[in-house]
């Protein structure tokens, strides 16, 4: 059952310090920023951010980070020319820090969500990343075991819901909100507009409702405050 | 659509000229991408090489970022904060493009569907592998990206980058000193002396500029061979 916000405080309600969280997008496509500003009011800290990047300039991730409220990051391109908040942090040693290929890093979360124990996946074969992990070699190519990761909380950034918690995306901002939204206990989605059930195409829903617990009806919550 | 890679009959040494400027060598790796392919441009200098692309030459551009039939470079009133290349530039659409999420666009490139990939690099080695994402430096934050899940899943990994570092040493190596990104994966390299050939037989020169294969062979620590 989905419920549906205005209040990007309730929509974050009940994060608890030390949980891992997921944060959709890829730079500030698909950054589910006014999610990231309610967390950050709302407190929880100690926590692990799984991201695609260790965020941008100073806003969303960025600014969590400048927080304090991060011990690790786990993602595959941390440094970037506007990076300079978690550049800082893991330079002074106040972070810590698992870069993991791109797309190893969606298919361990796609494999959280999909009930898969791990994989054998060929990225990473005899470089670094791979080093102390299982390899097995099968039909001839190796392979290095990759994990699930599980998020306590996603936090997605969708174009539009439906009050049921279908969701639908926007071009590239789509990238990790839909592997995401699979891979947490507690899934939250920001909406630029919440419509009702019925109105969004069953054929072109891409998170289907039952992966989604709540969203921020981003229309709604600009109306109000 | 099948999709094959041209190889030249015999090395051709282009002698009465200088080296390859930064848009010649993009036009020359352009040149090989067959018509039709599925095709990977990295960040930085690769994606210049969409720039060279015929027109009708049915090339569809992939960005892991989640698409496929990518546009050029997005300006003015065109640009959209939804819509980013791999390098969180803003670019268009092509008719026909296709929107997926971040599991499936590297599904699509481990699963062996990407007929080429373009990728910068720092070296790499005679048996093709590659070392492009981390110099391995103390103070360096490492970040990967799609680098390694492209260098496995690519069918065809073609590198651009100059054969020569700044401070003068080759960065086509016997073997890479730099953290790997993939192994044996490298079929094609284009820099600005030379075009070369990656497989089982070892490292084959394809063309030169502004040089010849023995200064070429002299100047490098890897045996290089010919064709034809």
């Amino acid at each position: 059952m989905t419920t549906v916000f205005t209040d990007p405080a309730e929509a974050v309600a009940g994060i608890a310090d030390g949980s891992t969280v997921l944060i959709g997008g890829f730079g500030m496509a698909g950054m589910p920023v006014r999610l990231i500003d309610a967390l950050i009011r709302q407190g929880a800290t100690d926590l692990t951010v799984v991201s695609n990047n260790a965020g941008n300039g100073d806003t969303g991730l960025a600014a969590l980070l400048a927080a304090g409220r991060v011990r690790k990051m786990i993602c595959s391109f941390p440094r970037q020319s506007d990076s300079w908040v978690f550049d800082g942090l893991y330079r002074a040693g106040k972070i810590e820090l698992e870069v993991v290929p791109q797309g190893t890093l969606a298919e361990r979360m796609r494999a959280a969500g999909a009930g898969i124990g791990a994989f054998y996946c060929p990225t990473g074969v005899g470089t670094p990343l791979a080093e102390g992990k299982e390899t097995r070699t099968i039909d001839g190519r190796d392979y290095v075991l990759e994990y699930p990761i599980k998020g306590d909380v996603a936090l997605i950034a969708a174009h539009v819901g439906d009050r049921m918690g279908n969701l639908v995306y926007r071009k590239t901002a789509r990238n990790f909100g839909p592997v995401m939204a699979t891979a947490a206990t507690l899934t939250i989605a920001q909406a630029h507009h919440v419509v009702e059930t019925g109105e969004l195409d069953p054929e072109a829903v891409v998170t289907p409702c039952i992966y989604v617990d709540r969203i921020l009806d981003l229309s709604a919550t600009e109306a109000t405050s | 659509m099948k999709t094959t890679v041209k190889t030249p009959v015999k090395t051709v040494e282009h002698l009465g000229r200088g080296p390859l400027g930064r848009d010649e060598l993009a036009a020359l790796v352009a040149r090989d991408i067959p018509p039709g392919s599925f095709v990977n441009l990295g960040i930085g200098q690769p994606t210049t090489v969409a720039d060279h692309l015929p027109a009708g030459s049915g090339v569809v551009l992939h960005t892991e970022n989640g698409m496929l039939g990518m546009g050029p470079a997005a300006h003015g009133d065109e640009i959209d904060p939804d819509l980013t290349n791999a390098g969180k530039m803003p670019v268009t659409e092509l008719p026909g493009a296709s929107y997926f999420h971040h599991a499936d666009s590297f599904a699509m490139m481990r699963g062996g569907h990407l007929d080429v990939c373009v990728l910068g690099a720092f070296q790499v080695s005679e048996r093709g592998d590659l070392a492009n994402w981390h110099t391995g430096a103390p103070d360096a934050i490492p970040a990967v990206g799609g680098a390694m899940d492209l260098a496995t899943g690519a069918k065809q990994v073609f590198v651009m980058m100059t054969l020569f570092a700044k401070d003068g040493t080759p960065k086509l190596v016997p073997e890479c000193t730099y953290p790997l990104t993939g192994l044996a994966c490298v079929s094609r390299v284009y820099t600005d002396l030379a075009v070369f050939h990656i497989g089982p037989e070892g490292v084959t020169v394809a063309e030169t500029y502004g040089t010849s294969v023995a200064e070429l062979a002299s100047r490098l620590e890897v045996t290089v061979r010919t064709l034809g």
